[in-house]
Formats: C-alpha cells, structure tokens, sequence
C-alpha cells in the first residue's frame, strides 16, 4: 500500500467518523450529511483503486492524475459553499420576516392593553433590548 | 381623496435628535393621518421620543434596513385595511408640505414619489459619478415605468391599496432595494408610477459623500441593483398579489420550486 492510498483512506474514515458521532449527538442534520458522506466514500474509492483516476485522467488528456484529483476537489468545495451560502440567504430572510411579525405582534398586545393609549414615554420598551440587539 | 385612511410610516434608525420635530411637522401638516414610527432596533432615545411625540411605535428587534423598516410598515397597513400608506424619512429630509400634492397624484398613479432634479431651479445638486447613476436608475425606470421619473432614490413616496398590497410582500432588504428595485417591482406588477417634484432639504447628520472613490463604488453598486432589480424572478409571487393584473406585465413563473412556499404564506398572512 503506498502512502497516498493510506493517507486517502485515513482521511475518508476520519470524515466519516465524524459525520457519524455528529449526527448521533444531533450537531448535523441529514440533508447535509448526505454530500458529505458522498465525498468521504469517493475519496476511498479513489484512494483504493488510485488506477480509476489515472486512467479517468488519460482519457480526457489529462498528463498529471493529481490535477484531474485537484479540480474535481475545488469543485466540489466551490458547490458545497455556494449551497451554504444560499441556505444563509434564506435563513436570513426568514429572520426577517419573523423580526417583522415579532414587531407587528407586539404593537398589537400592546395596542390591545393599552387602548388607545400612545402617550406612554416612560415605559419601558423590553426586557433585554441590549442581548437582542447584538 | 378626503376620507380615506392615510397611514404615515417613518422608518427611523437613531433619529433620537431629529424624530421629535420630524413628527410634530408631520401632524401639523396632515393632522387626519396615523402616524406609524418603525424603529429599526436603534441603540438610542428614538423610540422614546417619537413616543413622547405622541405616534404609534413598533420597535423592531435589531436592525433589519430600511427594507425591512418598511415592509413591517406596508403590513401594518395592509392588515389595518389603509387605503393610503405614506412613506417620509425620519430625519427631516422630507418636507410633508408636499404632502397634500403626492395624495393628490394618487387620483391617476398607484405610486407617487416625491422627486428631486424635477425642475431645473432645484437646489439639490449631485455631481460625478454619484450623479450618472441617479441619471442610469432614473432613465431605465422611466422606461420599464413609461412615464418620466427624475429620482428613483427617493424614500418619499406615497402608495394606494393597490401598491400597498405588493409593497407588504415584497420590499426588498438589499442595496437600493428599498428604492430602485421596490419601483421595479411595483411597475413589474402592473402598478403605475408617478412623480412629484419636491425639493428635499440638507441630511441634518451629512452622511451622503462627496469622496469620489464613494460616488464610484455607489454608481458599480447602483448598476448591479438594477441588473439583479431587472433579471429577478418576482413576478411567480406576485401573481398571488394581483390576480386580476394584465397578464402581458407578469412574465413566466419562477422555476425555483425551493423559495416558493415562504412567499405563498406571505401572502395570505
């Protein structure tokens, strides 16, 4: 076994590994595990049978397999941020508009038990404006 | 336009200084109005005050821009049943003397907005780069809006039920979203756009740069907005909001089926 075969195969299980003890302990969810466990297998098999990328690489011209291992790699972190990044966006615009309810609920109770009271300056206006604020 | 429900929101952001007198102003001018404070999540006195100045205050959680300051706006009305929503900055910049003309454009227009650079003795003056992309937005909305716009910038517009009901959806929380792609959106639904030549008053705290450096990176920003304002897929959503629109103004719904459901509840809520 030479060392490249080793190191894939070290690395693939230690992904795997963690991808496991974090599901079980509730830190990952499976829709993002799946993707992970997809690049931890192909590692494997790649570093398994390193003849698979050797002859993928001659096949589309490629001199050096490393760099066909290279790009695939890229690519794939490329994909994986650019999912993050659009599941960021729409869990930012959820908190949005959950921030806009949550002002519009409680001008509501507040209209409700104060009726038609608006002149109230010194009240105070929540319990931890500072900690929601940060 | 006498009888109807005009409700006046003022999104503010650490307007402690100006919210006061901005808010007195307003009640002397349009005394039948309810006035509508969003305060979005200042650190300072600005929800006091404009309570102590005697408008209703919704205080938002933290800071969300003034696209979020004014969606919550927009609901509120929608939900109160108002048949007028204006909106005027809390820092003084708009004058609500010119009120009384942005209502009276709503006989003919669904959206009005007060424009600058409407007349050639206005006093507002921009220059540079700063100045060509007021002029970019402006032209590409006259067009998409078939009427002649001057400042598509302005946060002084006034709004019918009509408008309302699209601006309750969708205000976008981005760049210029809450000025250039809200007309977009708006002119995209089927809304007609008019304007108003106001003449707007000196940023009492003058955050609007002079640096060129700033005015270039304002003007690359202002053109990205308009490519994204342009190219998005809004209308799949707005279908839900103008059912009964011409169908010519509400292009092909979006493909996307992931971002899709959120917008339908929006809708009904």
């Amino acid at each position: 076994m030479s060392a490249v075969t080793i190191l894939g195969i070290a690395g693939s299980i230690i992904i795997l590994f963690a991808l496991f003890e974090m599901m079980r302990r509730h830190r990952l969810r499976e829709k993002y595990a799946l993707i992970w466990a997809l690049v931890a297998l192909a590692i494997i098999t790649v570093a398994a049978f390193p003849s698979l990328l050797i002859r993928t690489s001659e096949a589309i011209g490629l001199e050096v397999p490393a760099n066909l291992l290279f790009f695939a790699a890229s690519m794939v972190i490329m994909v994986l941020t650019l999912q993050h990044s659009s599941e960021l966006g729409r869990l930012e615009e959820r908190t949005r508009t959950l921030a806009e309810e949550i002002a519009l609920l409680r001008l509501e109770i507040d209209q409700h038990r104060h009726p038609g009271g608006l002149l109230r300056p010194s009240e105070p206006r929540d319990e931890h404006p500072r900690e929601l604020r940060e | 336009m006498s009888g109807d429900r005009v409700l006046i929101i003022v999104p503010a952001w650490n307007e402690q200084d100006a919210i006061a007198g901005t808010i007195a102003e307003i009640r002397e001018c349009v005394p039948d109005a309810d006035l509508l404070v969003i305060d979005d999540g200042s650190r300072d006195f600005t929800v006091d005050r404009a309570r102590a100045a005697g408008a209703t205050v919704c205080p938002l959680p933290f800071n969300l821009g003034v696209g979020g300051a004014m969606r919550t706006g927009y609901r509120y009305a929608l939900r109160h049943g108002y048949d007028v929503a204006v909106q005027i900055d809390a820092d003084g910049q708009h004058d609500p003397r010119y009120l009384a003309a942005l209502l009276a454009g709503l006989d003919h227009a669904d959206v009005v907005i007060g424009a600058r650079f409407a007349t050639p003795d206005d006093p507002y003056k921009v220059r540079g780069p700063r100045r060509w992309a007021m002029v970019l937005l402006a032209t590409v909305l006259s067009r998409l809006a078939h009427t002649r716009l001057t400042d598509v910038t302005s946060g002084f517009r006034v709004s019918n039920r009509r408008a309302i009901a699209v601006f309750a959806t969708h205000y976008p929380a981005e760049y210029l979203g809450d000025t250039v792609e809200s007309l977009v959106i708006a002119a995209r639904a089927g809304c007609t756009i008019t304007q108003v030549p106001v003449t707007m008053r000196a940023r009492m705290a003058g955050t609007a740069s002079h640096s060129p450096f700033k005015a270039a990176v304002y003007l690359c920003r202002a053109v990205v907005a308009l490519i994204l304002a342009l190219v998005r897929d809004w209308p799949a959503q707005l279908e839900d909001v103008a059912p009964g629109d011409d169908p010519a103004v509400v292009p092909a719904p979006a493909p996307g089926p992931e971002a899709e459901p959120t917008h339908e509840q929006e809708v009904r809520g």
